[in-house]
């Protein structure tokens, strides 16, 4: 799985969703999600959200706002906990 | 004792003296205040750096404590005061907050918040009004349904959307000089308690310097600082009041065990182990956020949100039932407005701590929080 894999999956979890107030294709990787409108209730959703996409339990010391600020960040916190493209 | 502790049990005594007469009044408790300005108080979290004394958060906590063991509403005008103080000093950037935490030491100013505003449901994390800038100024308008001692404040702290275009939940907040905006009066406040703070609502209008404006988004503001700060000063001065009410519950009952012989209640001892209980709570936090304090992320994390929604729920809680617990052991005397065991104005003030930020809101906010998170293991 690339990088890239993992961001298009972030984003396809994100896609559907009400936690932007804009559609997730018009913005970057690394665009700030808070500034899209997402709200700290939503953030836990989209946390438990990408724990069920991806199969893994954040631990606690993610759970900081910025795990959640960009699409980029989510992917880099999921590599944290071994969530890595293959080669 | 610091010495600011020793000079705010002296305002303490001003503040007494008043107490009754700015409860009745609903009025501004305008002695007590400039007591605190007299003894350079309201300066005290302002950084030597910037002409200040350099007391800590827990400078402040101790003296919440201390003047809300004699007039809730001075305790509580301290306390806002002080939250917006420590917004600026722990997040304001500019030269314009440089100058303007050094005039607020020299001048002694006070400093008021609007951060609620008509339309949003009690959402202070959600607005309507937002900046509208031009070049390097700013303009703002606000339907604040409420800004505490507004009209006798020097300067207020109040959120916006960042930009028009922004969504309710992006907010920046910005200081605003008494010279800067108009306050129109909307509405009054005749309330249960806390009386004195004269939390009217106001139509708000503001222009000044887009520097005026905290450089970070007011997520981390409050998040970092404005949350945890209000749930610790609040939770301080609201065990001041249940402090006095014990207090007063204790010397009913020694002034009854000298005219006759008796049990003492047992409800005496089980009011002190809540009151323990309640402060234990306070230094507690107090000691989390001060450890967190040198970490941004570890004070922008779940757990430690949860830690502070926890102390605010329980401390809001446990002041009613101290207060309570008094009053069933001074019975009349503390049921009545005029003996020197009266209650009411401890229980009156004391109800507002559940509503001030409602607690059936915190518990929500907690709730979705504890989804995200696991069982902590660990004592230690």
């Amino acid at each position: 799985m690339s990088v890239s894999t993992v961001r298009a999956r972030i984003r396809a979890v994100l896609k559907g969703t009400d936690y932007l107030q804009v559609d997730i294709d018009g913005l970057a990787d690394d665009a700030d999600l808070y500034a899209a409108g997402l709200s700290s209730h939503a953030t836990v959703n989209l946390m438990l959200a990408l724990e069920e996409a991806f199969d893994v339990e954040l631990p606690d010391r993610l759970l900081r706002r910025r795990t959640f600020s960009s699409v980029y960040a989510m992917a880099e916190a999921l590599a944290e906990i071994g969530v890595k493209e293959a080669a | 004792m610091s010495q600011w502790l020793a000079a705010a049990r002296a305002v303490g005594g001003v503040a007494e003296r008043h107490a009754d007469d700015v409860d009745r009044d609903a009025r501004f408790p305008g002695e007590a205040i400039a007591a605190l300005k007299q003894e350079k108080l309201l300066g005290l979290l302002v950084p030597e750096s910037a002409g200040g004394p350099g007391g800590t958060i827990a400078d402040a906590v101790a003296i919440c404590h201390a003047l809300g063991q004699h007039c809730a509403a001075t305790a509580m005008i301290y306390a806002m005061h002080q939250i917006q103080v420590a917004c600026i000093v722990r997040h304001g950037g500019t030269d314009w907050h440089r100058a303007f935490l050094r005039r607020l030491a020299g001048d002694q100013l006070l400093l008021a918040s609007a951060t609620s505003e008509a339309g949003v449901g009690g959402d202070v994390r959600s607005s309507i009004c937002s900046i509208e800038q031009t070049n390097d100024r700013f303009a703002l308008a606000k339907e604040a349904t409420v800004i505490s001692y507004g009209a006798d404040s020097d300067g207020i702290l109040v959120t916006a959307r960042k930009t028009p275009h922004s969504p309710a939940s992006d907010q920046v907040i910005v200081v605003v000089p008494k010279a800067g905006c108009v306050l129109e009066q909307d509405s009054g406040w005749d309330t249960l308690g806390m009386r004195g703070t004269c939390s009217n609502g106001y139509h708000l209008k503001a222009t000044g310097e887009m520097a005026q404006l905290l450089p970070v988004s007011y997520a981390e503001v409050s998040a970092q600082t404005m949350l945890p700060v209000s749930h610790l000063v609040w939770s301080a001065l609201w065990s001041g009041i249940a402090t006095n009410a014990v207090a007063r519950a204790r010397a009913y009952v020694r002034a009854e065990a000298r005219k006759k012989n008796g049990t003492p209640p047992a409800r005496l001892a089980e009011a002190a182990s809540l009151l323990q209980l309640m402060r234990s709570n306070v230094v507690a936090a107090l000691r989390q956020f001060e450890a967190a304090s040198a970490s941004p992320d570890e004070l922008l994390s779940m757990p430690f949100a949860v830690a502070m929604n926890n102390l605010k729920v329980g401390s809001s809680q446990m002041a009613v039932q101290v207060i309570n617990h008094a009053l069933l052991i001074c019975g009349l005397a503390g049921y009545r407005n005029d003996s020197p065991y009266s209650l009411g104005r401890h229980l009156r003030d004391a109800h507002s701590a559940a509503l001030m930020v409602n607690n059936d809101r915190i518990l929500a906010n907690t709730g979705t929080l504890l989804m995200a998170l696991r069982e902590d293991p660990d004592l230690l």
